[in-house]
Formats: structure tokens, C-alpha cells, sequence
């Protein structure tokens, strides 16, 4: 095009960021890569290599080594090796290596930028104003949490070898989210980069060598899904941290179940983007391009269900359009387009299959004039109205730039189709009324939500879901504990606590005995004494077989009825910190009363010695007292982040926990276990010691006359595996504590899979109740939380 | 598959005095069309800051858009030390702003290529009238107590009324800032509208001072009751308050002409001013034109910027693109 025809048209034309220097580092290598173990570039046992594609061009960008079991051991084994060194290393000196990292990365941004956008097919202005700034940015942050690790954080130490697979949508971003906080906190690394999307990662491999970061800290393997299966079932693995598909995350921790190893999952999402009428709607638009035609959609946390209040829904639609009629598509390189190309044809045409889904459904789509070009994998921006919360668009993860819009009436009604989703990752709530929204982030069940910005993100605030989003933060002081392991966990026992004990008069042989009136024991349910709905009962007999009574025995019906008991149960989590506090104070008071009976029953139940047992209930009464104490001091931080914005992280309560307590300690076990939770503001199941119930079937006395309201600790006796292993498939269960066996851990872990909640057991380790160290503290409080960051921009 | 909508095709009309746009008349004062008004800041100034990264012109894309720059911009002098001789330098490179050889070189020699307007104060409209001749250039004068205003509504409106007699075509008023800090919302659509009787025929500017004003939920109702009252133009700034045109803040006023126009029809053009210095930044605010506004404001009669060094810039850019050497300032006739 001449120069005056341009200036009749005034039209934009191509801006292409040159591809030299990428080409050239490809060609340096003869456009094929190896795998970097043991600092070392090995060429893969296999002996095979795929293909990477440019998606702009469908041009082969090079070759990648296809890693086998083999190439994973290796590596593992490596990273083995490498542990000690770099985790006896002190802070300051990981710290160097990690600023050393990021000063790197910052040096070569420009080659990390293009090659990732021509790997990808972002657009160049995100890896160069996103991606690659917040990966040097991420490597800062952690540097400086390598350093403080053991001021900060003197009760933990690292976990070990971590194994890491990443995802296309942010390669070199999710690479640095995965290894910066590893690393910093003294573990070694294999990492898996997606293989669509290897490259960046092999010259971030590069860059290791360059800073001279000692062999095998960090070991990258690149392949398909075999070689992270590979990596996963690895047994000298400690920790799995995925990034991916919910369906990936599922198999995950179905394949970790029960062997120990530390899982963190961040998966899919279908996150709400939500518009009161008082927002500032212009800036919406602006809103809605960064949350579903950033990186073409595929952001596993973009705003994809447009939520609007009615008022304002027609104007705001208009509005969007008419900024998608100027949006641009084209080769990721060009500096003058908003959308790149989707990652490859697979993607595609998962995208034109919901699309075309979303259409037959008969909603409303609307797509602009323009074509996109023909030479990559291109879709168009497209927004679908006229949306239901039932159609397929509303509620699968489309994973492309595709938009589902409804509309609300109500407060109410926004928060209630913002959480009618099985995910949890993110979400986004525009109005420009504070108090509103700050009435609405806590009642989203996300763990991020943005208040009038969107995709927003920071190397000091935490980012991770609820939900079937996953679990485990990255970011952010909470992100390191994903990477850590508290030191006391060392002193968990094979064997079961020796305790004191006393001999009993056998007298009995296991027959009933009552002094005076039999006492029938109940289940706790919503605030009332429950009679098993099977109407059976179980007798409990002492170490020696004597009798000392009769529990009900629970089936999956009364469980059924402890959950939808605990999710009536509204006016708890409300409560003020303090207010929880005054009833758990209440408790403890309570439970000295009756201080005797207490100790009377753990010595008639598990034998121990009358002092054994009146420390148990004393230590049960200081427990009460530390969760009380904790009740309104275990708060969140508000984080450096960006400029103008508070980002509040806050520890919410998880909502309904399952229990299922430790055989020993009949009453300090269930102390020990449920108030934490309910301090916190959880509802709980609690299954108690199978073998010793009557501890916790007393209790329900004691929470009957401390103002504890009904549905708050929900009691189900009976066989414990058994009724664990119902929590663990209930669907509305969010999270589950198991204190037992190896095989149950294993269970419980294999069977949480399913709606993803988070577990926590004990894979048949014992646990000292009576050691504060082991029996208490902020590890309680962890799992009984999970932080969501609030990120608020300000300015007038 | 998919439901498409076709586009209007406007091409930007070449230079020449507002000829194609239905002139604003202006609506009677409602406090309703923005009292609901909301700009949050932060998501303004993300937007603002992203705009100029997601778009870029390079090679003959940017020669012809630095050519059309040309045209919108308002070729000021507005100093104390004004005197004809400087007037007529002044009005001789609005005439030609672009050295010859170098529009042959663009293949461009055939086009009529000079800036939008002369801006002067008033005493100088005369002498730019002789310099322009029958160039059909428009002399915009600054009036009504230009910079601060702060001069009484009679004496503003003579002011306008005199320098209209003297030749003006276009007339950059400035508003009442006291009246903005206070939301004396209806006071100003009286003045402005006052303003607007006094130009007659003449195409009314009106600036905002935006540089003055502490939010930019005030800078669009300003903008609002400054379209209602009948304003042709509004303009961000006089060049003379602490902080000039921002993007961030043009953003903000587009988005009310935008809005304006959905609700009456009638067109309103923009003017940044003050600050604007080199071609880089003028293709900016012309992306943010084009990406907010759409094609049919690069146009003069939607689109000036107020500068006095800005075509220096774009002179030695132009050079750059013919030539592939960096150019030097001395090598361009002063304007």
C-alpha cells in the first residue's frame, strides 16, 4: 500500500517484531533440543523427538526430546543428589542464584519474549508486558524468601524433590510460578513444560547453566502426558505441583493417593465476571477484553461467565460489541493485534465444537464483521447472550476467547449464579460502590477476586482455587507452605503412643454392667441427639474386654444428615472472631466442670492410668483455650503487590470439614482436630475414635450448654473407615481430616478425587496429642482455612 | 455460523473547514444524563496505558499517519513575546508544513498538505489573516480571560464577540474552573451556552482545564454540560496549567463524546493540548481517536491537537522514513 492510499484509508498495517534473534538461537541448536539433567544436556533414552509448531504460521519451530521413564529417573535422580547440597546451602546463598535468575531473564527479556509468543502464539505486547516481567519479577520475589526462609519460617524445612508440570497457556510464567518458590525454599526440581510449549523452558535451562545454579536443582524434561505420569508415580518424588486441566488433576491425585506425597493442584475454572449497575461501564469493556481475549481465553482463571445486573445488561452488551468490532487477530509477532492464535488445531476445534454447542443450545451469538487470517489457528471474539445457567457454555470450561453472558436481578442472585459452578479459581466483581463490594468478595467462593480489574497478578499475592479449581496457593507467603513441611512432622510415629496404663478387674468377661440407670449414647446432629437411622448400636469394650458400653452405630444416611445438618447452619462463619472466642471459652469452662466424669471415661475406655487420663482432659481445656486465643488473632496480610492496590489476603474457613479422628486420645484427638476447624468458622462431621467414642458422645452435653449453634460439630459414630469414606465421595463435603490407617489414608485420598476436596491424613503415622508440637497450632489452622486474595485498586 | 453486522465505511474527509459535520447545538441542561457518571480511575489508566501498546504503525503506515497528523494540529503561539514577525513565520508553515522533496519522495506532492488552524491570541488575528491570505487555514483565537478565566462573563463574551469580527473562524474559550470544583453544573451550562451565542458562526472549542480538576468523574460531567451547552470541540487544556493533555484523561473525555453522540447524534470534537511534542505521541492520541472514536474522527473537524513544536518532530520523522537517515531539526524551516 502506497503512502497516500494509507492516508485515504487511515488504516493500521502490519507491525511485525522481528523474529532474528529467536531464529538464531534455534538454529544455534540446530532446531533440536535435548533434555537438561544433571546440568547437563542428555539426548533422550527414547531416542525420540515430537515437534513444536508456531500456531500463528503452522511452521515447525524445532524439535523437542521426548523423555521416557528412563530420562525421568534419571532426572529424579539428579534432583536426589542435588538436595543436599543446595538445601544445606545457606538462604543468602540460594537467594544469589535466584536474583542472579532474574537479573538473566530481565537481560535476555526481549529473546525469552519472542520466542515464547512464536512457541505460544500470544500476542508479543503479553510476553513482553506480561509474561516475562512478571517471571523476572517472580524470581526477585522468591530470591528475597530464600533469604528469610529461616527467620521467617524456622519451624518448617523444604519437602524434598518436587515434581512440576506446567501447561501451554503461560509456559515460561507457570515455569517460574513452580520452580522460584521451590527452589528458594531449599528443594531440587524436575520439571515438565507442556509439549506444545517446551522452548522457553529450554532456555530458561540455558540461563541455569549461565548462573552457574549448581547441578540438578533444577532438571527439565520435556514430553507428553507418559513422561509426567512418569514423573507423578516417580517414588523418590516427594511433591507433585500441576498445573492443568481438572481432568489431569483428578487423575493426579488419584495416582498419588496414599504414597505421601505432597499434591498441589491448580486447575480449571469458570470464573465470574460480575457488573452492578453503578460500575463504570466503559471501563467494563476494557474489563471484559482483559478477561476473556487475554492470551485468546485460555487463561484457566478468565472472567468467562459475564454476570450483569439487568438494569444495565442491554447497554453494556451494545458496549462490547461495538469493542469487539476493533479488536484485531493476527500472527502473534504483529504489534498491532489484541488476540494471537489458539495453541493448536486440537484446541480449535474443542472451541468451535462448544461454539457450535453454545449455538444449537439457541443462544445468541455474536462475532464481529471482520475474518480472521487463514494462516494459523485463529477463532474470532465471540460473546454469547441470551445464556442459562443450564446451557453447556455456562457451565464447561471452553479454555478460548468465548464469552457467556447472563444477566441478575439482585444481590443475592449475583453471588448465587456467580458460585452456581463446580470451580473456584477467580473472579471479578465491578461496581463502584466499595461497600458492595466488599459485601460481595467474601461470598464468592474463588480464591482471587479482583474488584474492578481483571488477570491481575503478582509474585506477592497468593493465586489458587477452591473447589474443583484445586488447591494450594502459589504466590505470596502462603505459596511458600506448598513447598514446605513443618519440622516437628519428623517426630510422627510408626507405632502407636505408649501411654500409662492400668490393670482393670476383668470381671465383667464383656458382660453388660450398669451401676444404676442405663445410659443410652446418640449421635450429634444439627444441634439435637440423633438415633442411628439404621437402629443399630455397637458395643464398646476396654483393652481388656470389658464392657463399657453402647454407641449407635451410623450409616451413610445419618451422614447424609450431618452434612445437610451443617449447611443450614448459617450464623457461625458470621460470627466475629470474638464471638466464636466467647463460645469456645464456654466450652473449656464447661469441660472443667465435668473435668472428673471426662477422665473418668478415658480411663474406663482406653485403660490408662487416672493421671494419664486427667492430663488428657486438662490438655483438652488448654487446647480450647489456644484455639479460643487464636479465634480472632489468626488473620490475613495485606501484600506488596502493585502500585494502588490493596490486596487483601484473607484466611476464609473452608465451609464443612469432615473429621475423622485419631484412635488414641479419645478426647484430646477430637479437641485437638475439631476446635481448630470450628475456630476458624467451619462447620464439621466428626467421626470419632471408633474404639473409644464415648469421649466425644459426652461432648455433645457440653456443646449443648455452650452456645455452640446447631450444626456447627454434627457427631456420627460407627465404623470409621466406613463412614469416612462416605464423607470423602460426599459432593458437599469440601474438605476431609483422617487420622487412621495407611490403606484408610489411601481411601480417602483416592476418594476425594472426585469433587476435588482438600484431604489431610496421616498415612497411618501417629500422632503425640500430648505434644504441643505435633498437637496444635497454625498447621491446624492451615488446613482448616484457605486464603483468598482480594486484590482492590484505588485512585480518585 | 455467525450473526455479523456490517460496519459503516467512513473515509476521514481531507482538509477543509467544517464542512461535513452537522454542528452541535446543544441540548437542554439535564442533570440526569450524568449525575450517575462513575470513572474509576485505576481501570482508565490501565486501559490508557495498554492502548499504545497494542497498536503500532511502522514504515509507510506511519508516514501517512504522521502526514495526517499534520493536518490536526492547531499551530499555536501563545506567548507574551508574540509579535507579527513571528505570526507570519508561523502562518507561512501551516501553509507549508512539509519541505517539498520530501512529499515527492512520499508521493504525496499532489496533496494538499497544511495544518489544521493557526492559534493565536487575539491581538495577532489580524496579522495571521494577512500571512494566510486565501490559504482557507482557520485563525482559532483563545479568548474569554485565556488562561484562567477569570475575567467577568460580560467581558469574556465581548472578548469573543471582537475577535469573531477580527476574522476568527474558531473561537478556544475556557470554562469557569471554580464552578467545576464546586458542581455549579447548571451555572456553566449558562455560561458555556452564553459563550457558544456570542461565536456565532464560529466553531466554539471549549477547555476544560483538565490539569485543574481533581477527578475525572468531574473532568466528564464538565465534558457533558460543555456538550450540552453547545461546544464544537472540547479541549483538554490551555498548555498553561501543571499537568497538560494525558492520555487517561483524553480517554475519559472521548468516552462522554462517544456517549453524547449515541444520545443526540451530534458529533463533538477533541482537542488535546499542551505537552504534545513529538510524532510518537501524536500517533498515540491518534490510535486512542481511532480506537474510541472510530475513522470518522481523524478528520480536522473532529480532531485537533493544540502544539507549537510537535511539527518540528514530525518534519524530521518524515525525513527519517524517505531518506533512512535520523534527520536534524535545522535541516526543517522554522516555524
Amino acid at each position: 500500500m502506497t503512502v497516500k492510499e494509507i492516508y485515504k484509508t487511515m488504516a493500521y498495517g502490519p507491525a511485525p517484531e522481528s523474529a532474528q534473534i529467536a531464529n538464531e538461537f534455534l538454529d544455534a541448536h540446530n532446531r533440536t533440543f535435548q533434555l537438561f539433567i544433571n546440568g547437563q544436556w542428555k539426548k533422550p533414552n527414547s531416542k525420540s523427538h515430537f515437534e513444536s509448531i508456531n500456531p500463528s504460521t503452522k511452521e515447525k519451530l524445532g524439535m523437542i526430546a521426548e523423555a521416557n521413564s528412563k530420562d525421568v529417573d534419571d532426572a529424579v535422580g539428579a534432583a536426589k543428589k542435588a538436595l543436599p547440597g543446595w538445601s544445606k546451602m545457606s538462604g543468602h546463598k540460594r537467594a544469589r542464584f535466584l536474583y542472579a535468575i532474574a537479573r538473566q531473564v530481565q537481560k535476555h527479556s526481549r529473546l525469552f519474549s519472542v520466542l515464547e509468543s512464536m512457541d505460544n502464539g500470544k500476542p508479543i505486547r503479553e510476553t513482553r508486558d506480561i509474561d516475562i516481567p512478571l517471571v523476572a519479577r517472580h524470581f526477585y520475589h522468591h530470591a528475597g524468601w530464600a533469604q528469610l526462609r529461616d527467620t521467617e519460617l524456622p519451624d518448617h524445612k523444604e519437602i524434598g524433590v518436587i515434581g512440576q508440570i506446567i501447561p501451554w497457556n503461560f509456559p515460561l510464567l507457570m515455569l517460574a510460578w513452580k520452580i522460584a518458590p521451590a527452589i528458594a525454599m531449599g528443594n531440587t526440581v524436575v520439571l515438565k513444560p507442556a509439549e506444545s510449549t517446551s522452548l522457553t523452558a529450554l532456555l530458561f535451562a540455558e540461563i541455569c547453566e549461565q548462573v552457574g545454579l549448581p547441578k540438578g536443582v533444577v532438571n527439565i524434561i520435556t514430553g507428553a502426558g507418559e513422561t509426567g505420569a512418569a514423573l507423578v508415580n516417580h517414588k523418590d518424588v516427594q511433591k507433585i505441583a500441576f498445573t492443568g486441566s481438572t481432568n489431569v488433576g483428578k487423575i493426579i491425585r488419584r495416582a498419588t493417593a496414599g504414597t505421601g506425597k505432597k499434591l498441589s493442584l491448580e486447575l480449571g475454572g469458570k470464573s465470574p465476571f460480575i457488573v452492578f449497575e453503578d460500575a463504570d461501564l466503559d471501563s467494563v469493556v476494557e474489563g471484559v477484553v482483559d478477561a476473556i481475549w487475554f492470551n485468546q481465553g485460555q487463561v484457566c482463571c478468565a472472567g468467562s461467565r459475564l454476570l450483569v445486573q439487568e438494569s444495565v445488561a442491554e447497554k453494556l452488551y451494545k458496549k462490547i460489541r461495538d469493542r469487539m468490532e476493533t479488536l484485531r487477530v493476527g500472527n502473534a509477532l504483529d504489534k498491532c493485534i489484541d488476540i494471537g492464535a489458539i495453541i493448536d488445531s486440537t484446541q480449535l476445534k474443542n472451541i468451535k465444537g462448544l461454539v457450535q454447542k453454545g449455538v444449537d443450545e439457541g443462544c445468541t451469538i455474536w462475532q464481529p464483521s471482520w475474518a480472521c487470517p487463514k494462516d494459523g489457528y485463529f477463532y474470532p471474539p465471540t460473546l454469547f447472550t441470551d445464556v442459562s445457567p443450564s446451557s453447556t457454555i455456562a457451565q464447561v470450561e471452553i479454555f478460548g476467547p468465548v464469552l457467556s453472558a447472563m444477566t441478575f436481578r439482585t444481590h443475592k442472585e449475583a453471588v448465587k449464579l456467580a458460585n452456581n459452578t463446580r470451580y473456584g479459581l477467580a473472579s471479578s466483581v465491578w461496581t463502584e460502590n466499595i461497600n458492595l463490594a466488599l459485601d460481595i468478595a467474601p461470598q464468592i467462593k474463588a480464591g482471587v477476586v479482583w474488584i474492578n480489574c481483571t488477570n491481575v497478578f503478582d509474585a506477592a499475592a497468593g493465586f489458587g482455587g477452591y473447589r474443583e479449581s484445586g488447591y494450594g496457593r502459589e504466590g505470596g507467603k502462603e505459596g511458600l507452605y506448598e513447598y514446605l513441611k513443618p519440622k516437628a512432622e519428623q517426630n510422627l510415629s510408626s507405632k502407636p503412643i505408649a501411654r500409662s496404663t492400668k490393670k482393670t478387674k476383668s470381671s465383667s468377661n464383656g458382660a453388660m454392667t450398669g451401676n444404676g440407670i442405663d445410659r443410652t449414647t446418640k449421635m450429634y446432629i444439627g444441634g439435637k441427639q440423633a438415633r442411628p437411622d439404621g437402629g443399630y448400636s455397637t458395643v464398646i469394650k476396654d483393652l481388656e474386654g470389658n464392657y463399657v458400653g453402647e454407641v449407635s452405630t451410623g450409616n451413610r444416611k445419618d451422614i447424609r444428615n450431618a452434612v445437610e445438618a451443617a449447611h443450614k447452619c448459617t450464623n457461625w462463619g458470621s460470627k466475629t472472631g470474638h464471638q466464636r472466642a466467647q463460645v469456645l471459652y464456654y466450652l473449656a469452662e464447661n469441660l472443667a466442670i465435668r473435668q472428673e466424669e471426662f477422665s473418668n471415661r478415658i480411663v474406663q475406655m482406653t485403660n490408662c492410668s487416672n493421671a494419664a487420663a486427667n492430663e488428657e482432659v486438662e490438655s483438652a481445656i488448654e487446647r480450647i483455650y489456644t484455639y479460643a486465643a487464636y479465634a480472632d488473632k489468626y488473620d490475613g496480610a495485606v501484600h506488596h503487590t502493585i502500585h494502588r492496590n490493596v490486596t487483601l489476603a484473607m484466611p476464609e474457613a473452608i465451609g464443612v470439614i469432615a473429621i475423622a479422628c485419631p484412635e488414641q486420645y479419645s478426647l484430646l484427638g477430637f479437641i485437638s482436630t475439631v476446635i481448630p476447624a470450628i475456630a476458624m468458622g467451619n462447620k464439621v462431621i466428626v467421626v470419632p475414635s471408633e474404639t473409644a467414642p464415648f469421649s466425644a458422645t459426652d461432648f455433645y452435653q457440653i456443646l449443648e450448654t455452650s452456645d455452640v449453634p446447631a450444626g456447627v460439630v454434627n457427631i456420627v459414630t460407627g465404623g470409621k473407615d466406613e463412614l469416612a469414606q462416605v464423607l470423602a465421595k460426599h459432593d458437599d463435603v469440601e474438605a476431609i481430616w483422617y487420622f487412621g490407617s495407611k490403606e484408610g489414608s489411601k481411601d480417602i485420598e483416592l476418594l476425594s478425587a472426585d469433587n476435588m476436596k482438600r484431604t489431610w491424613v496421616n498415612f497411618g503415622k501417629y500422632r503425640d496429642w500430648s505434644d504441643k508440637s505435633l498437637g496444635e497450632g497454625q498447621e491446624f489452622l492451615k488446613h482448616a482455612t484457605h486464603i483468598k486474595n482480594i486484590w482492590v485498586p484505588y485512585g480518585a | 455460523m455467525a450473526k455479523t453486522k456490517s460496519r459503516k465505511k467512513v473515509s476521514p474527509s481531507s482538509n477543509g473547514v467544517h464542512s461535513s459535520i452537522k454542528r452541535n447545538d446543544g441540548i437542554p441542561f439535564n442533570t440526569e444524563l450524568f449525575d450517575g457518571i462513575n470513572v474509576n480511575k485505576s481501570a482508565v489508566e490501565r486501559r490508557a496505558g495498554s492502548l499504545g501498546k497494542r497498536r503500532s504503525v511502522k514504515k509507510q503506515w506511519q508516514a501517512a499517519w504522521l502526514l495526517k497528523a499534520i493536518g490536526f494540529i492547531d499551530l499555536t503561539t501563545l506567548a507574551g513575546d508574540d509579535t507579527k514577525g513571528n505570526v507570519y513565520r508561523l502562518c507561512a508553515k501551516a501553509k507549508s508544513p512539509v519541505r517539498q522533496d520530501i512529499l515527492e519522495a512520499l508521493g504525496m506532492a499532489d496533496v494538499k498538505i497544511q495544518t489544521g488552524a493557526v492559534c493565536v491570541y487575539h491581538n495577532f488575528i489580524k496579522h495571521a489573516a494577512d500571512a494566510l491570505g486565501d490559504s482557507n487555514i482557520p485563525i482559532a483565537a483563545v479568548s474569554t480571560g485565556f488562561p484562567s478565566g477569570n475575567i467577568p462573563l460580560k467581558e469574556r463574551l465581548k472578548q469573543i464577540e471582537l475577535s469573531v469580527a477580527a476574522g476568527a473562524k474558531e473561537i478556544d474559550i475556557v470554562i469557569s474552573r471554580d464552578l467545576v470544583l464546586n458542581s455549579e453544573w447548571k451555572k456553566l451550562y449558562d455560561e458555556v451556552a452564553a459563550c457558544r451565542r456570542a461565536c456565532g458562526e464560529a466553531h466554539m472549542k471549549t477547555i476544560l482545564a483538565t490539569g485543574e480538576i481533581p477527578t475525572y468523574t468531574k473532568v466528564a460531567k464538565a465534558s457533558w454540560v460543555s456538550m450540552m451547552a453547545g461546544s464544537d470541540f472540547i479541549k483538554t487544556s490551555t498548555g498553561k496549567e501543571p499537568v497538560n493533555a494525558t492520555i487517561p484523561v483524553s480517554l475519559v473525555m472521548l468516552r462522554t463524546i462517544r456517549e453524547y453522540q449515541e444520545l443526540t447524534g451530534y458529533k463533538v470534537g477533541f482537542k488535546p493540548a499542551g505537552g504534545i511534542r513529538n510524532a510518537k505521541q501524536a500517533l498515540n492520541w491518534m490510535i486512542l481517536i481511532k480506537e474510541e472514536l472510530g475513522d470518522e474522527w481523524l478528520n480536522p473537524d473532529l480532531f485537533r491537537f493544540g502544539a507549537s513544536s510537535l511539527l518540528g518532530d514530525i518534519e524530521r520523522q518524515l525525513e527519517h522514513y524517505v531518506t533512512g537517515r535520523y534527520s536534524a531539526s535545522f535541516r526543517h524551516p522554522l516555524a
